[in-house]
């Protein structure tokens, strides 16, 4: 029987810093896609307030904080990024285990919005793009999750296939704000 | 061109992805009659002015929504989830 290794997606690519920006990688823990069944979201919220203490977030919006964070993803679904679900959720809501299908990475420092900028289609800005506010969109092609944790810090998911695109086009953008700002 | 969806707000185009007129979801009865049936698969107006398309915000929410625009100005009009539209919620 072969022996086999898990490799992290970003375990040769990450950490990187360039100027003032930083993209490092994070594991969000368990990743539970949910899917509310049709008129249970009030409660679902309910559920999720009592089982993890996070309520069920707006659309853009995220509820909770790191280790146990909910965002919104799509219309009808949210993930929740951290804790084990717990099986009462099940009751009103489809759950999808999907912690093996994205890669987490953070970006931060001054700049951090400059190279989004360069990036992404959407406005980021601080006075746009409050901490806590979430973003479904497209990075360069590829599919992912924006969200402002921190005053000059975002987390980005992408899918994990992409890892190395993902970081490739990061590297790229980080190194023209460095340059040109 | 900048469609503004119903949940995410003002996005650029090419979040979205463009399927056809929105008379989709106007489906004929299933014992409708053959020009009805025609009508509705194969006839499409091709107006200078007002038109509603159905469109799919593919990299964002991945709703369905119904754009309004003009084709004569480029100008978006209005843009509500299909859903709503299909439940009778919106015109």
């Amino acid at each position: 029987m072969a022996e086999l290794f898990a490799s992290a997606p970003f375990a040769a690519l990450l950490p990187l810093s360039v100027g003032s920006v930083e993209l490092a990688a994070v594991d969000l823990g368990r990743l539970t896609l949910i899917t509310p069944y049709k008129d249970r979201e009030a409660a679902l919220s309910k559920a999720l307030q009592s089982a993890h203490d996070v309520a069920l977030p707006a659309p853009n919006r995220t509820t909770g904080q790191a280790g146990c964070r909910v965002l919104w993803f799509a219309l009808g679904q949210v993930m929740l990024a951290g804790p084990e679900p717990d099986p009462g959720l099940a009751e009103h809501a489809a759950l999808v285990d999907q912690s093996d299908g994205w890669v987490t990475a953070t970006l931060q420092g001054e700049g951090a919005e400059d190279v989004l900028a360069r990036l992404v289609p959407v406005d980021v800005r601080a006075a746009i793009f409050k901490r806590g506010y979430t973003v479904r969109t497209q990075l360069q092609h590829m599919s992912v999750s924006i969200t402002r944790t921190g005053a000059e810090r975002f987390q980005i998911m992408v899918f994990r296939s992409m890892a190395k695109s993902f970081v490739h086009d990061l590297e790229t953008a980080m190194e023209g704000v460095a340059a040109r700002g | 061109m900048r469609i503004t969806c119903p949940l995410c707000g003002e996005r650029d185009r090419r979040e979205f992805y463009y399927q056809g007129a929105a008379v989709l979801l106007e489906r004929p009865a299933f014992d409708a009659s053959d020009e009805a049936w025609d009508g509705y698969l194969h006839l499409r107006d091709n107006p200078a002015g007002k038109t509603r398309d159905l469109w799919y915000h593919e990299a964002g929410c991945g709703a369905w929504v119904v754009v309004t625009r003009d084709t004569v100005t480029h100008a978006v009009l209005d843009c509500v989830l299909a859903s709503d539209v299909a439940s009778g919620a919106r015109p």
